[in-house]
């Protein structure tokens, strides 16, 4: 049996309960003000995280670090990972005002963490709600050279290895490789526990170690440009006709008769 | 590209059945398709998942007794007159849309949906329905009906829980729902003026859109309107933090029995000007004319709204936990809600959800705070949590990481009445107690049930009482007592009555808190209210509505 040195890696986005909002100069999404909590997807892992902790002898998995690389709120999000289990944590700190990472530069990041920390396997969440890039798995298992399972709506350890069921259009495919490996998860892999309150209180004492982009050999630098960004169309409303006659006449007005 | 997957991840979320979405934190069940919504309404099909999960079906849901014949006691009074085509054809005459009647001659299945209550125990048996779409129809309706003697029951969303909203006998329904439009918005005074059958979620809704809050939150928000509200002075979720209606509400604007409108739509708040006219119409549950419009204050919505569930070992428990949070938390807290362990169990059994908590404990409180600053708030919520915590007086909780978990967290509180009503019915007494004694009601009336041997739990088919539990408002020292039935049944009834009236009037509570008294309470208000001022009730009533034509039967006893 293999020790797992699991690597997840979560962001903060805007709620998904809450709408959001274009701002006035139809730049970016309106995030001032408006409430965050962790990408859904990412709850995902730390929660399969936690569950191939709880299913396996102790000492299976070694080691769950949790890491986001956003503002320094960011924080927050690392604190809930680790209410719900993972052990410790990196906060890669952008400054607010900077613009979202592209894919490839957060996989680089993730690349030289998974490395310096002796990471075995990694579990991200299939895409985040903000930009739904779903790139940053695929191309850290390309960087690195790992299997890759995406979209995984089940998981299970077998020794040195790792069955995958994955959600594919239309149905499943059940895949196997060989540690180490990159995960993603889908929606249906497993429904997120609450953080019990000793375990946020545990949280607050738990290592958040806080380290800057220049520790990185990542230039924060995009290669695309958001020119525009707007809602889209709003909805028309339906009628209300008193009656039958109302509905003939209102159908043959559409040419529907 | 950002809102398409959040609709798209909705879908999947709300297909996954994990999670709950808003809207089905509203009263799911209670919205009628036929309730279309003129603004955004977030009424989705998301509502109803509860419904469908409704699998177990016994006799008392089925077909629903009418009221007539379950209280032979009660009589039809021989004053009003019985309807005729020649008043169905001056509705016809005075109603500007031919959709404004629902008529017994064409569509009797159609009225069954007005005349039965939402708790499914009390059944009318009206031949018309009349949805007048402004203060000008209601007045010729009334003013009509008046003349001659035909008796009305006003009905909003038709969720009251006491009968007040279904009629006795044949009385006419005039249904609100029709008038559904804001009237007018002050962003800057927060003042809202808007029709009496828009529906609560709706109004929210507009108003969220524009950073306000209504100040009145309920479960069956979905469903009711916010003019049923006033009328029936509706407590819910937030009064800890908003008071009541008697204080929120501006204005109204009325249409008394003789036709006459009352244009009292003051959007002042301060207004020592003779009687405050208002006042009698908020609570009066259509006794004395038909709310049509509403002036109300709302108050700036919070942005930083965090909620708390914990697990507590004893009812002494809880005491100390809200004495803290009342410290502690401040003019932050706007919820403080107490479920006994039984309802959770409840929940958790109709609706398959796993358990927020990996134990169970006796009671369950949700704490909900709201303010204006998130990183204020978070503090002072922290500093609460390790104190009670620290002291062991919660044994243990979680506090909701986001919005989805915190709306999900609100469903085990605000989704009990429907978990109550899954087997069948549900007894249901809404009562304000004071705080020492609040739980000892349920644990009183537990010992009746078992030692009257009528309770079956959730399993046992054999026997009518599923149990007793208990949740509430415990911030507003207002109990909800329930008991969930397979059926009801007169031996269950006449354990409840009146030992329910005469535990609470020996504790001078109150047998009606926020729920009204409609038909279910109206021989039972001098529990709670003496002969004098039943008589000046009396006056008053008989000053508006001199003939009685208003929702009679109903309120306080005519004589």
């Amino acid at each position: 049996m293999s020790t797992l040195r699991i690597l997840v890696p979560v962001k903060r986005v805007i709620d998904y309960a809450v709408k959001p909002r274009v701002n006035k100069s139809q730049t970016a999404v309106e995030i001032a003000g408006v409430k965050h909590s962790m990408n859904p997807f990412d709850e995902l892992s730390v929660e399969e995280s936690v569950r191939l902790r709880e299913k396996h002898t102790p000492k299976t998995v070694e080691d769950i670090l949790a890491i986001s690389i956003g503002p320094p709120k960011a924080a927050d999000t690392l604190r809930t990972a680790m209410a719900m289990g993972c052990d410790r944590s990196i906060h890669v700190e952008v400054p607010e005002k900077d613009e979202m990472l592209e894919p490839l530069q957060v996989a680089k990041v993730l690349k030289e963490v998974v490395e310096k920390e002796g990471r075995n396997l990694v579990i991200l969440g299939k895409q985040s709600i903000d930009d739904d890039s779903s790139q940053t798995g695929q191309m850290l298992a390309g960087l690195l050279g790992w299997g890759q399972a995406c979209g995984a709506s089940e998981v299970v350890l077998d020794g040195e290895y790792l069955k995958v069921t994955k959600e594919v259009d239309g149905g499943t495919e059940v895949v196997k490789g060989k540690l180490p490996m990159v995960v993603t998860t889908d929606l249906r892999l497993n429904e997120p526990r609450y953080a019990s309150l000793p375990n946020i209180m545990k949280a607050k004492k738990k290592k958040l170690e806080k380290k800057k982009l220049e520790d990185f050999q990542v230039r924060a630098e995009n290669r695309l440009k958001n020119l525009k960004v707007t809602e889209p169309p709003p909805r028309q409303g339906g009628g209300k006709v008193d009656n039958v006659d109302g509905l003939i006449s209102k159908l043959k007005e559409l040419g529907a008769l | 590209m950002q809102s398409l997957s959040r609709a798209t991840l909705r879908a999947l979320v709300r297909s996954n059945a994990t999670r709950a979405t808003y809207s089905s934190r509203t009263a799911p069940g209670r919205i009628l398709s036929s309730r279309v919504l003129p603004l955004n309404a977030t009424a989705t099909p998301a509502s109803r998942e509860f419904a469908t999960q409704s699998t177990r079906c016994y006799v008392a849901s089925k077909e629903v007794k009418f009221t007539a014949d379950n209280y032979p006691n009660v009589q039809r009074d021989p004053r009003f007159s019985k309807l005729t085509r020649e008043d169905v054809d001056y509705f016809k005459s005075v109603l500007s849309s031919q959709s404004s009647i629902i008529d017994a001659q064409d569509d009797a299945s159609e009225l069954e949906g007005f005349n039965t209550d939402w708790v499914r125990k009390y059944r009318g048996q009206s031949q018309l329905v009349l949805k007048p779409k402004s203060a000008g129809e209601v007045s010729k309706i009334l003013k009509y009906c008046n003349d001659r003697n035909l008796a009305v029951v006003p009905q909003g969303g038709n969720t009251g829980l006491v009968g007040g909203s279904v009629p006795v006998f044949d009385e006419i329904v005039i249904s609100l729902a029709a008038m559904n439009s804001i009237r007018s918005f002050d962003e800057v005074s927060g003042v809202l003026v808007c029709d009496a059958g828009v529906i609560l979620e709706s109004a929210d809704s507009y108003l969220r859109e524009r950073n306000h809050i209504f100040p009145l939150d309920l479960g069956a928000k979905g469903s009711c309107h916010v003019g049923g509200n006033v009328a029936t002075n509706a407590g819910g979720l937030r009064l800890l933090r908003y008071g009541s209606l008697h204080g929120t509400v501006l204005g109204v604007e009325a249409v008394l029995p003789d036709g006459t409108i009352l244009h009292d739509l003051q959007t002042l708040r301060k207004n020592n000007t003779g009687f405050d006219l208002k006042q009698i119409f908020i609570g009066s549950e259509g006794t004395v004319g038909i709310i049509t419009g509403i002036s109300i204050l709302c108050p700036r919505r919070s942005n930083a709204v965090n909620t708390a569930y914990f697990g507590l070992d004893s009812f002494d428990h809880v005491k100390r936990a809200f004495t803290k949070a009342k410290k502690d938390l401040g003019e932050i807290l706007s919820a403080f809600e107490l479920m006994d362990g039984l309802t959770q169990d409840l929940f958790h059994k109709t609706t398959g959800k796993p358990y927020p908590l990996s134990d169970r404990y006796p009671f369950h409180v949700l704490i909900e705070t709201s303010g204006s600053n998130g990183e204020h708030d978070s503090a002072k919520l922290e500093a609460f949590l390790e104190e009670v915590m620290g002291e062991e007086i919660v044994a243990d909780g979680t506090v909701a990481q986001d919005e989805t978990q915190a709306q999900t967290l609100w469903r085990w509180r605000e989704g009990l009445p429907e978990a109550c009503a899954h087997w069948g019915g549900t007894y249901k007494y809404d009562v304000s107690i004071p705080l020492n004694d609040f739980y000892t009601l349920i644990e009183d009336c537990r010992k009746l049930f078992d030692d009257a041997g009528l309770v079956g739990g959730m399993e046992d088919d054999s026997k009518p009482v599923i149990g007793v539990v208990g949740w509430g408002h415990m911030g507003d020292s207002n109990l909800h007592l329930n008991v969930p039935v397979r059926w009801y049944d007169k031996k269950v009834e006449g354990l409840l009555e009146p030992w329910v009236y005469e535990w609470i009037e020996k504790r001078k509570g109150s047998i009606s808190a926020e729920h009204g008294l409609g038909f279910a309470k109206r021989d039972f208000v001098q529990y709670s209210r003496d002969e004098t001022a039943l008589e000046i009730m009396r006056r008053v009533k008989n000053t508006f509505d001199p003939k009685g034509i208003m929702n009679p039967y109903k309120y306080i006893p005519t004589d």
